[in-house]
């Protein structure tokens, strides 16, 4: 099984799709000859040509409101809106009116389209470069959000994109990219939407994340073992729907929940995964639902040191372990 | 058009009586919705609406029941199950569609529309029709920019009243029409008197033309005269002037038509008077149809969110 990175599963991912349906289409801002400003569609435009790999202008409504346009007369687009910090532009296009396709038309028309968005910060972006956009996609009834956060589930969840009938965000977190390698097989699969998966098995807490910080997640837990805390780490993977059985379920079972995320915390992910906890394991928690994120400023500072403030880390993720344990 | 007036006249007797919870007119804008829909072809061509397309929609052989369907809210309403206000949904035997109550976004579908029918080779036409407040919105601008970059088959319908709810033409745009706003995006623009119905077909079936010979958009701008407030909720005598209402009727497009026909002897006043006793009965039978029919039930409140109907129960009836 070969060895990929975030970006590469992503790219082969949608040539195979390419290959395998003729009515799925690229667009989006230097998609073509550029390949993306991350190179997710390198040498896509030699291979399917500039009908359906195509350059946009530089105005995020209109590649939203396009592709749901193709989409309602028989296309497959995939969208890429270059930066998460550019979307609010198409937020109308997609929360306001691909959501609703199906609901509004009584289900008489369909819009089954994948907008890929790279997100997240860590990576020296600043206040536009950096940006969590997912809670308001997640709130959002008649669209699926995925954030896949390794190779592995990145194949996975953006073929069930593609090949879902209903509109479905995917994003990626920039710096995973070029950061996280994984195995990933070389024929076709596909991962469920709304389904987690538990990447550490433990008995004494769990986290609950997604995105970088699963693998922030995974460093802390592993430091968390030389203090014999054996920590459970749950990656969400979907962020609408969330996968409440396997929320309740780790919860119930190692009695502690943690919840890790990148975004502020003030009604987000965390709020709503809490939420679920709360509601449905009130009786089996050892402990107060922990939540550990940013401070509640404007996302996120461009000078290193208040950068690397802001941003949760495995340090952080550690002490938060280590504190929620000792109750 | 006959049909349509007093179709749109029985609604807002209907929005008074407290059936019918809001509607917008087309009173004054029947000629050129008819006009233009006649020089397309409704087996293939794609028509993206907006809410005063009440006349577009009979013309595309909806019948008259099924807009009171729409505008009572009933069960069996045909274009989006009642879940949204009249005439939005999408028609069951036309691609006629219109998902949004959000002015202009229809535009960048409509090049959507019109791309993946460019991709495959299909001459059909996307007609997308807007009004004067909507030329305003940066979707507009931006869905005519991507239909003139990739030349596409689209037509861009602006029905002019001069009216964005209360707010003038002269608050609206610099300048003294839409349509010459097209020269900055590479293609026609055209402006046409919309009560007159041989020069919006004219104008329409130019455009037509064009668009299926892959020549690529052309902007329409039809002037008209909005004869009724914005909506049934609304007073246009708090922003129109005595005068300008006093003047309305003379652009009455009914008349202006019906006087056309007569002068060229293709309409007596026998066949005028039976086309509108006609359209009364006919007005009368849906009234007394749709009025008797049921609400649809709470169940279906959970129907079509996304295809997978069990995640769909999952998912909200948890919530």
């Amino acid at each position: 099984m070969p060895e990929q990175t975030v970006i590469e599963a992503v790219r082969e991912t949608m040539q195979a799709e390419m290959r395998r349906d003729d009515s799925i289409i690229l667009l989006g801002e230097d998609v073509g000859s550029r390949g993306g400003v991350f190179l997710a569609s390198d040498g896509l435009i030699d291979e399917f040509g500039e009908n359906r790999v195509i350059d946009t202008p530089l105005a995020e409504s209109s590649i939203c409101g396009v592709a749901l346009g193709t989409a309602v007369n028989g296309m497959r687009p995939i969208a890429e809106i270059q930066f998460a910090d550019f979307v609010w532009p198409a937020i109308n296009q997609l929360v306001g009116e691909a959501s609703k396709v199906r609901y509004g038309t009584g289900g008489a028309k369909t819009a089954p389209m994948t907008v890929r968005i790279p997100y997240g910060g860590g990576v020296r972006g600043g206040l536009y470069h950096s940006q969590s956009i997912e809670v308001l996609f997640a709130h959002t009834p008649g669209l699926s959000v995925v954030a896949p956060a390794t190779p592995y589930d990145a194949k996975g969840l953006l073929a069930s994109a593609i090949r879902s009938d209903d509109p479905v965000i995917v994003l990626e977190h920039k710096r995973t990219y070029r950061l996280v390698k994984g195995d990933v097989p070389t024929e076709e699969y596909t991962i469920p939407i709304g389904k987690a998966e538990i990447k550490r098995p433990g008995t004494d807490l769990t986290i609950f994340t997604y995105g970088l910080m699963l693998h922030y997640a995974l460093q802390a837990a592993e430091m968390a073992t030389a203090a014999e805390i054996d920590v459970e780490v749950l990656d969400l993977r979907t962020l609408r729907p969330l996968d409440e059985d396997a929320i309740a379920e780790s919860a119930s079972r190692t009695g502690k929940a943690l919840i890790v995320q990148e975004d502020t915390p003030a009604v987000s992910i965390s709020s709503e995964v809490a939420a679920i906890i709360g509601e449905r394991c009130f009786f089996d928690l050892d402990g107060p639902i922990t939540r550990l994120g940013p401070p509640e400023i404007p996302p996120m500072p461009f000078s290193p040191l208040q950068e690397a403030a802001f941003m949760p880390s495995p340090e952080k993720i550690l002490a938060a372990i280590t504190k929620l344990a000792e109750i | 058009m006959v049909l349509s007036r007093y179709l749109d006249e029985r609604v807002w007797l209907l929005n008074r009586q407290g059936k019918a919870a809001i509607a917008a007119s087309a009173q004054g804008h029947e000629a050129t919705q008819v006009a233009c829909i006649e020089a397309t072809d409704p087996s293939k061509d794609h028509y993206l609406i907006y809410y005063r397309q009440f006349t577009a929609m009979l013309a595309l052989g909806t019948e008259p029941e099924e807009m009171l369907r729409g505008f009572l809210a009933k069960e069996t309403e045909p274009m989006s199950a009642a879940k949204q206000f009249p005439l939005h949904g999408a028609h069951p035997r036309v691609d006629l569609f219109n998902f949004s109550n959000v002015i202009a976004t229809q535009l960048p579908q409509a090049a959507g529309v019109a791309l993946a029918d460019k991709l495959r080779g299909s001459d059909a036409v996307t007609v997308v029709y807007f009004g004067d407040g909507a030329s305003s919105q940066g979707d507009t601008h931006e869905a005519m920019n991507f239909a003139g970059v990739h030349k596409l088959p689209v037509i861009f319908f602006c029905e002019n009243n001069r009216y964005a709810i209360s707010v003038p033409l002269e608050k609206q745009m610099g300048i003294e029409s839409v349509a010459s706003r097209a020269t900055g995006y590479g293609f026609p623009g055209v402006q046409v008197d919309g009560t007159d119905v041989i020069a919006v077909h004219e104008a329409t079936s130019a455009a037509v033309e064009r668009a299926r010979a892959g020549d690529g958009p052309t902007l329409i701008e039809a002037s008209v005269e909005r004869l009724l407030p914005h909506t049934t909720d609304d007073d246009h005598t708090r922003y129109r002037s005595a005068e300008d209402i006093a003047h309305m009727s003379e652009r009455d497009p009914l008349r202006i038509t019906s006087d056309v026909l007569k002068r060229r002897d293709l309409l007596t006043e026998y066949e005028d008077d039976e086309i509108h006793s006609t359209a009364k009965k006919r007005v009368n039978v849906a009234t007394d149809t749709v009025d008797a029919e049921p609400y649809p039930g709470v169940e279906t409140m959970f129907d079509h969110i996304l295809n997978d109907s069990d995640r769909n129960a999952e998912v909200f009836r948890n919530a």
